[in-house]
């Protein structure tokens, strides 16, 4: 059996889509983005949906995504939009915050806001870029950071319409966070949204970006998600994003992130809600000196699957990198934690440190974690760990006999396993928002 | 208040409580003393609920209610609390909010509305003098890094915030210098009343110069072998445990 037989009948409907997609697009898009389009058709036509002989899915079974035939996602009014999840209903009232607000895929105008983006900060829907200047994209949606085995982001490539660009210019500071929010509801079949994100930090720049999706409704959205982020020399980059979709929506997330000399990423990623959602962050730290930290909280119940998968290449001297995810799972929900870091040859004075921490609240519950050093060099300090473990019977005890109810004991435990994380959401505001809806008892 | 009638009890095969009986009254103060491994600690959390504990017979009847039947948070509600011998560490909760939470919910427990950010501040301000409660150790994750010291004196601030009818102290003593230990026993003083008991479990005398008890039980082998005035403490700091043991072993075989 080959990779190219499971691709299936599902796989053919994108096939056929795509014919009719690229057509109605022929005249107004420029040679290149077809060619982008028609390359990744290519390279998803050639391999289809993975299967669990694919090393890099072997924990996560897109079977349930793969059985689905989706459709596009139908157009909603802005004022039919759902107003769901903890994160968008914060973001879409924040006073502070500039934000572009993305309705099945669409950008909504109406319910972004922009008046707070410093000068010469260029935020502005994707669609809108590609239709008017699409030459500025020309070299940057085709970043070359495409896994063979990633056949999403190969999707992405061919049915990308919209989502968010921002370019920050050198040296300048966004005080504002940046709130990127998509909403998804499916109408009249499963639906398809494929959002992409770019950023594009200049030197010596800072930002803090948010990206947050919810979604409701009964029938099944798929959301492919692309977010591409390149930092050059010194920028400073703060990216959450919170995933708060549907029960039986699926949501498929690949981060590409480049950096350069002494440059800082950090990137926080809350699942919170969703069926299946894998998230590949994959970090090129390309300059001396460059810094990343990934950290990670998923919360899964009921049979929901959760995957994160990170990929950390430390290819120059001096660079750091830390991770922390941790995954609290109850009813019969998996979480798979999948983390490799590479140290080229040559990358000296390496720094990495990669835990995966698992809080198990049900018999039914499973976690698996894959800490990954691939190690070419010598002088490099590097650690990885996993652990699981159950809520802690003294201390469940404690509080009890403290007064405090057995709900509310395990909350209260929970919460202070998962607050480390929450602590590390830079936008008060939101980390306030996401506590109180998830731990109602523990965060008063 | 309290009434303990043949309770038996067993961690796994082992069998630890061999039949306790024990009165205690509004207004007392108990002390429960014995060798190590008499069951002194396993009592200590029977009546606290803990789950590891399995009664397999006798009953314990608190303010008239079957205080068996209760899970472990419904026995603080009624008013009985435990300072552990071993208090836990719980990191990523602060002790304030650990606090407020267990008062709070007590007071729901009651029918009363809960205590405001304000009042809570000016109640713990008031109790963390009491027991000279170090104000930085109230931001901490509770617990966590605690000396031995400071997490006695934090279960006996908890015991001032959360003001128990029945409070039973489980070698609350073991461990203390004697400033800790007047601090300790400052506490418990403090809420000696006529309404209220306090049982205290421990291995030395040392506390009950502090805490003046009404009664004195010798534990032994799972059983209260002796009861007697404050001057049976003294006589156990003579002559330590042994001739209650022999005394017990006699008895036994009398009895069998």
């Amino acid at each position: 059996m080959t990779g190219t037989a499971p691709a299936g009948v599902q796989s053919d409907a994108h096939l056929s889509r795509f014919t009719a997609f690229l057509k109605e697009r022929k005249e107004r898009e420029p040679a290149w983005l077809r060619r982008l389009r028609e390359e990744g058709m290519a390279r998803f036509a050639e391999r289809g949906y993975p299967t669990s002989r694919d090393e890099e899915w072997k924990s996560t079974s897109v079977a349930p995504l793969a059985r689905t035939s989706f459709g596009p996602a139908p157009e909603l009014a802005p004022a039919d939009a759902p107003r769901s999840g903890a994160a968008p209903v914060f973001a879409l009232d924040d006073q502070d915050a500039i934000r572009l607000v993305f309705v099945n895929g669409r950008f909504q105008p109406g319910l972004s806001r922009q008046d707070r983006l410093p000068e010469g900060v260029t935020l502005s829907s994707l669609a809108a870029v590609l239709a008017n200047e699409p030459g500025v994209l020309e070299d940057i949606l085709d970043d070359s950071m495409r896994p063979a085995g990633h056949v999403f982001a190969a999707l992405n490539d061919a049915f990308l319409e919209d989502g968010a660009f921002l370019s920050i210019p050198e040296g300048k500071v966004v005080e504002a966070p940046i709130h990127l929010v998509h909403l998804t509801r499916a109408g009249g079949g499963p639906a398809v949204v494929h959002p992409r994100t770019v950023i594009r930090a200049g030197k010596g720049s800072q930002a803090t970006v948010t990206e947050l999706h919810a979604g409701d409704g009964t029938e099944p959205v798929l959301t492919n998600a692309v977010t591409q982020i390149c930092l050059a020399d010194g920028a400073v980059l703060s990216h959450t994003k919170v995933v708060e979709e549907a029960d039986g929506a699926f949501h498929v997330g690949f981060m590409p992130v480049r950096q350069g000399r002494e440059s800082n990423f950090s990137s926080v990623s809350l699942t919170l809600g969703g069926g299946l959602v894998r998230l590949d962050p994959h970090v090129l730290l390309e300059g001396e000196g460059a810094e990343c930290t990934l950290d990670g909280l998923y919360m899964a119940g009921g049979r929901r699957h959760v995957d994160n998968h990170t990929v950390v290449d430390h290819l120059r001297p001096r660079t750091g990198s830390r991770q922390l995810y941790k995954g609290i799972l109850d009813g019969a929900s998996r979480g798979v934690f999948y983390g490799r870091v590479l140290v080229r040859p040559d990358a000296q004075k390496i720094n990495a440190n990669q835990t995966n921490k698992n809080l198990i609240l049900s018999g039914e519950a499973l976690a698996s974690s894959t800490p990954q050093l691939e190690i070419h060099a010598d002088d490099v300090q590097c650690r990885h760990g996993s652990t699981f473990g159950q809520l802690d019977d003294d201390m469940l005890f404690y509080l009890r006999s403290r007064g405090i109810s057995r709900d509310a004991a395990r909350s209260v435990l929970t919460y202070a396993f998962a607050s480390e994380i929450l602590a590390r959401v830079r936008v008060p505001g939101l980390r306030h928002a996401l506590e109180r809806r998830l731990f109602p008892e523990a965060a008063a | 208040m309290l009434s303990i009638k043949n309770l038996h009890a067993r961690a796994g095969d082992n069998e630890i409580l061999r039949g306790i009986d024990l009165e205690v009254k509004g207004g007392e103060v108990h002390a429960i003393m014995g060798p190590n491994g008499s069951g002194k600690s396993t009592l200590a959390h029977v009546l606290a609920g803990r789950e590891a504990f399995e009664v397999t017979s006798g009953r314990i009847l608190y303010q008239g209610k079957d205080l068996l039947a209760m899970s472990p948070e419904e026995r603080a509600w009624a008013g009985l609390f435990l300072a552990f011998q071993y208090p836990v560490e719980i990191p990523g909760v602060s002790n304030m909010y650990f606090l407020r939470t267990a008062l709070n919910a007590l007071r729901k427990s009651r029918g009363q509305e809960e205590m405001d950010a304000m009042d809570f501040l000016a109640l713990v301000k008031e109790k963390s003098k009491v027991v000279h409660m170090d104000r930085e150790l109230l931001n901490r994750p509770v617990n966590e890094g605690f000396s031995g010291g400071e997490k006695k004196r934090n279960e006996i601030f908890q015991m001032a915030v959360l003001d128990p009818t029945l409070a039973v102290l489980d070698e609350t003593d073991s461990g203390l210098d004697i400033d800790a230990l007047r601090v300790v026993a400052e506490g418990v003083n403090a809420l000696r009343g006529k309404d209220r008991a306090i049982i205290l479990v421990t291995h030395y005398q040392r506390l009950l110069e502090y805490i003046v008890p009404d009664h004195v039980h010798v534990l032994s082998g799972g059983r209260i072998v002796k009861s007697g005035g404050k001057e049976l403490a003294l006589e156990l700091e003579k002559k330590g445990y042994a001739w209650i043991d022999e005394e017990a072993r006699r008895a036994l075989t009398v009895g069998s």
